[in-house]
């Protein structure tokens, strides 16, 4: 925990920490090498109970894979993930269950689980974790119910005795499956999908299946979603509807909500709190008019490397034009922008620099126009 | 020592008649990523026509100089076989590029068993015993021990199958590595749309690549048929099968591996069957497939794969 | 880094391009073939004319040439009419194939399989009253054929069991194969080992057949958890080529266990099924005598055939329920993408397993049946060749697909076995000439041209497991071929 109070601005309130007293998410010192390539290093983050939560940052800064360890589907080489049910850091529940070797400990609706510890199905099925993917997964050849339905797999194989009931044609089942239609109807309401309930779900156009997988995700009855980048290829007014239905899923369904995005507009639109990561280290973390305005943030997304330097005049003057724009009374999605324009820039220097990734000072040339405003902002 | 030793060129030897079929199959793969299930047929087809053109060219035509007479066999049967090897690939592969990966590995078991069943009618079922042409040997080593005589032979035969694999090998990875088609067959590998687009003719090569796997296996079928004297029409399943595992085991795609691979197989098989059982050397390699592709997929000398999520 | 760089949905990548791609190519050649003069004859011309001479390079040395041992070695005979006839033969073939497919306006085949698809997806109903009438002739077929053919109602009440055989052991595999998208090359290992465990319990434990039925389901099915543990990691062809390994495993071992299974002689004298507790034989206490009936050796195989017929349909009974069910849902949702399974809290451990569990067992009440119909089995009866006959029967008839099952079974097995009737051809070809040696040359080839005609089988929409309003198919190009694609 060192690190995050080093890196705590002045001047944030104890509102703004409620994350920290009150997190349904705690990753603990998560470090994740791939053979010598350091991809996450030494992360520690809260996500607040019922917040949404944003991880952003350049590409390839190590935001999937942060994912990919909280889900289970790649197992940390350092650190703890811990997944709470019911209130309160129960800071107590968590030491025992670290030094009683158990992955989780569960009663009622208090619950620790240690995700790290925990495969990839049990963390949807017990720990309530649930994700999308980046390259959207659906199940193309089956309809969209089904989608749903095989999201509700585990209540509904109990439901059906494991199978032998449902072979016999007990009614228990039928009625169980029933209750699942039902639930899939609703959640094909809330993303307006209703129509297409019937249709195989590679039918469906692009935003749409953005959409079912949230729908998926929810059936499962998550107490976190992980969402990765829900708002990548959809049009304005589709991210629009995005934002609402995240909203939605945060305050009606007792779901926090934990997002990697790159779309500012939707980030600091929607976001109560924003975990900035850079070459898999944490550069920044608070609301989101402190890490706008984090001059180490900044400095990630505009900074370019000196070989890399653009040698273009017009997309130069472009940046600077937009950085120079950007005074704080600017709206979030404009100062975004430039934000998103110079991400080809440091994507391409990533590989070659993650070998460094762990050294907490790294040179960074920065355009000048950038230095200058960003440093003064 | 010396049974160890004599198991050990006869191993040598063998693993290299598997180790060029292995070459077929790794191509193949590699470049579209699939099983090429008809190849041990190919290899069959192969020792057929090897001993056909044997017998023309010995007792029809008359040539009696052996080194002469392999050379034209080598040959011609390269020629042969691999018109059979383009002829599978156009027939049963090519209407299905870029279809769903089952649907050749049908086509592929189909083939398989069409070319088995081609050969058992056209060249009857019993087996083809051809008497020993090359005979004679280096003898390493002699003399008597308490336990009784001991010999090590390397036959000439021996010394012809080892020195030819090695050969091809050495030409084969420099067709590869420094001609355009070897260039062109590595884009492929990489990213088949990509090379179509850069104006590499991704059929042909594919052919190609196709063409040499059937050539190789058919100095494989002749090698086979010279050592073991006997072929018969099933001969393509079991060696086809030995000959992939060795492709997995060395690492599929990699042409070295393939050789590795191939040699590691026969000698497994003939250490197992010379200090433990006959009857379950079969096994021995099936078994080695398994373990190899449960506990190492990418093999010894390939590359491993990632999963992405 | 783990992040991929494309936001394209997979399930969008994989099948519509290919799809698109597989018409396109079928398109080109049509309207100009490669150097084509646009002369549609002068062109098809020539390319019978290459085909016949790579026929004559492929057949110089196979065909033309024949080894054959004669005293002192080997002799060669040469065979040139046959060479010429099989040269004239592909000439003939792919003029025709030109003229009436690769060149002309209306291909035959688009306009069959045209004709086939539009069956099959314009009118869902159709394959239910197909489904529906088949059931029925097959529930009175054995009568129909004593009543029309008494003649040689042996004969046909004996393929229609070896079609149910080969029909049950599609529906088994299918669950594997087509629902849980694993590709077993292996499966023939199950149904050796319910026969061989039926054999050995009768021999040692003296059980009769219904005793030993559920004992060997449960055996087969122990061996695909056992086979199926060690094999969950491997994906698409790798799985094929180990589960092909197993299957030669098991039986190199049954063929090399002397003292257990009897080697290649095989286990012989096993039990015929009984009527409950009725033998159908001669005598006093057997099914006629105890019925009032004359005793007639065909009753035998006409209880056989209904044996077969009950445990088939069991099979695609349990098959059916399980696919509305949370697990055959789960086998499908396998198929389609593995991560996003794990993603949903399915355990795709379990899921695979039983997927080779149950698909094993049905595997072994086949085997079962075989042993007590045969009397007699041996390692020769489980080949890989087995293996690879039923998976065809499988992809033919379109993955997942229970009716294709039947089409396929029907017209490969069936078609087959009907050359056995075609000995007046050797008054054509001379009396050398016998169909029944051509019979795995035509399974090979047909395997090949028609994956290539329809590579999706010859059934291949999927009919959606659960409906808020309105069932629609889904089109083949869809659905996922799980770990084979």
């Amino acid at each position: 925990m060192t690190d995050v109070a080093e890196m705590e601005t002045p001047g944030r309130s104890a509102a703004e920490r409620r994350w920290e007293n009150d997190p349904v998410l705690s990753v603990e010192h998560l470090t994740m090498r791939f053979g010598g390539l350091v991809a996450v290093g030494d992360l520690s983050f809260d996500v607040g109970r019922g917040d949404i939560t944003a991880l952003i940052g350049p590409n390839g800064a190590g935001k999937t894979t942060v994912f990919n360890c909280v889900t289970g589907f790649y197992k940390p080489t350092e650190g703890r993930i811990v997944m709470r049910h019911g209130v309160g850091r129960q800071d107590n529940t968590v030491q025992e269950v670290t030094a009683s070797g158990r992955r989780f400990k569960h009663e009622e609706d208090q619950g620790v689980f240690l995700l790290e510890r925990m495969a990839d199905h049990e963390i949807t099925h017990k720990a309530r974790v649930a994700r999308t993917f980046q390259n959207i997964r659906l199940f193309g050849g089956m309809t969209v119910l089904e989608n749903l339905l095989v999201a509700q797999h585990n209540p509904l194989v109990v439901a059906s005795g494991f199978s032998f009931g449902g072979i016999l044609g007990l009614p228990s089942y039928s009625r169980a499956e029933k209750a699942a239609i039902d639930k899939a109807a609703y959640w094909l309401e809330r993303t307006n999908l209703i129509d297409r309930a019937d249709d195989p779900a590679a039918d469906l156009p692009y935003g749409a299946q953005r959409r079912l997988e949230v729908a998926r995700a929810m059936c499962t009855e998550p107490r976190l979603l992980c969402l990765d980048e829900p708002a990548a290829g959809l049009n304005p007014r589709e991210s629009t509807d995005l934002n609402a239905l995240l909203k939605f899923i945060c305050e009606e369904h007792d779901t926090s909500v934990l997002l990697i995005e790159h779309d500012m507009g939707v980030v600091m639109e929607i976001s109560d709190h924003i975990v900035v990561l850079d070459y898999g280290v944490k550069i920044s973390d608070g609301d989101p008019e402190n890490v706008k305005s984090d001059p180490k943030v900044i400095a990630a997304y505009l900074g370019v490397e000196e070989e890399d330097e653009i040698d273009i005049p017009e997309v130069r003057e472009d940046v600077a034009e937009q950085v120079g724009e950007s005074t704080p009374a600017s709206s979030p999605s404009k100062e975004a922008k430039p934000a998103s324009g110079s991400k080809s820039k440091t994507a391409g220097k990533t590989k070659t620099n993650a070998k460094t990734s762990g050294a907490p000072t790294r040179t960074r040339k920065t355009t000048k126009s950038g230095t200058g405003k960003g440093g003064a902002s | 020592m010396d049974y160890f030793l004599q198991q050990l060129i006869n191993g040598l030897t063998l693993g290299s008649i598997y180790g060029l079929i292995a070459i077929g199959y790794t191509m193949v793969y590699g470049i579209i990523g699939m099983i090429n299930f008809a190849h041990g047929d190919i290899f069959m087809i192969g020792a057929f026509i090897s001993l056909a053109l044997f017998l023309l060219v010995t007792s029809v035509l008359g040539f009696a100089f052996l080194p002469v007479v392999l050379l034209i066999v080598i040959v011609i049967a390269m020629l042969f076989t691999s018109a059979w090897g383009w002829t599978v690939e156009r027939l049963a592969y090519r209407p299905l590029r870029g279809s769903f990966r089952l649907a050749p590995l049908i086509t592929a078991i189909g083939m398989s068993i069409a070319l088995q069943n081609f050969v058992q009618i056209t060249q009857g079922a019993r087996v083809k015993p051809l008497p020993p042409q090359i005979q004679g040997g280096i003898t390493l080593m002699e003399g008597s021990t308490a336990a009784g005589d001991i010999v090590v032979r390397l036959s000439y035969m021996q010394i012809i199958i080892i020195v030819t694999t090695v050969v091809l090998m050495a030409g084969f990875s420099l067709l590869i590595s420094r001609t355009s088609l070897g260039r062109a067959q590595r884009a492929c590998e990489q990213d088949r749309k990509m090379a179509a687009l850069l104006g590499v003719n991704v059929d042909r090569t594919i052919s190609l690549t196709f063409v040499m796997g059937a050539a190789l296996a058919a100095v494989a079928g002749l090698m086979f048929l010279l050592f073991y004297g006997v072929i018969d029409f099933y001969i393509g399943f079991l060696a086809g099968i030995k000959a992939f595992t060795a492709a997995v085991l060395g690492g599929i795609g990699s042409l070295p591996g393939a050789m590795l691979g191939g040699l590691l197989i026969g000698l497994i098989e003939v250490f197992w069957s010379g200090y433990f059982t006959v009857e379950y050397k079969d096994v021995a390699a099936f078994s080695i497939l398994a373990i190899v592709l449960i506990f190492l997929p990418s093999g010894l000398l390939g590359k491993p794969e990632v999963e992405k999520v | 880094m783990a992040e991929s760089d494309t936001n394209m949905p997979t399930s969008l990548q994989k099948p519509v391009g290919a799809q698109i791609k597989r018409e396109e190519r079928a398109e080109a050649p049509r309207n100009t073939g490669p150097g084509g003069t646009g002369n549609k004859l002068a062109d098809s011309l020539r390319d019978a004319a290459m085909a016949a001479f790579l026929a004559a390079v492929l057949g110089f040395f196979l065909i033309g040439i024949r080894t054959d041992i004669a005293p002192g070695g080997l002799a060669l005979t040469t065979r040139w009419v046959a060479w010429i006839v099989s040269i004239l033969v592909v000439f003939g073939g792919r003029l025709a194939l030109s003229l009436l497919v690769f060149r002309a306006d209306h291909p035959v085949t688009e306009t069959l399989g045209g004709k086939i698809s539009s069956l099959s997806e314009a009118t869902p109903q159709l394959g239910k009253w197909l489904a529906r009438a088949l059931l029925v002739f097959a529930l009175v077929l054995p009568f129909f054929f004593t009543t029309f053919v008494p003649g040689r109602d042996r004969q046909f009440i004996d393929l229609a069991i070896l079609i149910l055989t080969y029909i049950m052991l599609g529906w088994g595999l299918n669950i594997v194969v087509g629902l849980a998208g694993l590709l077993d090359l292996g499966y023939v290992a199950f149904y050796a080992v319910g026969a061989y465990s039926f054999a050995l319990l009768a021999q040692f434990f003296d059980l009769g057949f219904w005793m030993a039925l559920p004992l060997a389901g449960m055996l087969a099915a122990f061996w695909g958890l056992i086979l199926g543990f060690p094999v969950l990691r491997l994906r698409g062809d790798y799985l094929a080529i180990v589960t092909l390994a197993f299957g030669e495993i098991i039986r190199i071992v049954l063929l090399n266990w002397y003292e257990f299974t009897g080697g290649p002689d095989g286990i012989s004298g096993i039990p015929k099924p009984t009527f409950f507790g009725l033998e159908l034989s001669r005598g006093d206490d057997g099914f006629a005598a105890f019925f009032g009936l004359e005793y007639s050796p065909i009753h035998r195989f006409i209880y056989l055939y209904y044996i077969i017929l009950v445990l088939a349909l069991i099979t695609n009974f349990v098959t059916m329920r399980l696919r509305r069910l949370p697990i055959g849902r789960a086998w499908e949702a396998l198929r389609e993408d593995e991560i996003a399974c794990r993603s949903l809290g399915i355990n795709t451990r379990n899921t695979k397993l039983t997927a080779f569990a149950i698909g094993a067992m049905f595997g072994g009440f086949a085997g079962s049946f075989f042993a007590t119909r045969q009397g007699f089995i041996s390692p020769e009866s489980f080949t890989f060749l087995e293996s690879a006959i039923i998976l065809a029967i499988v992809v033919l008839g379109g993955l997942g697909s229970q009716i294709g099952v039947v089409i396929a079974s029907v017209v490969m097995i069936g078609g087959i076995e009907m050359l056995r009737n075609l000995g007046f051809l050797s008054n054509v070809f001379g009396s050398g000439f016998d169909p029944v040696q051509y019979r795995m040359l035509i399974f090979g080839l047909a395997m090949v041209f028609i994956m290539v005609w329809k590579p999706r089988g010859l059934i291949s929409t999927r009919e959606p497991s659960v409906v808020l309003k309105e069932k629609k198919q889904i089109g083949a190009d869809m659905v996922a071929q799980g770990e084979g694609h």
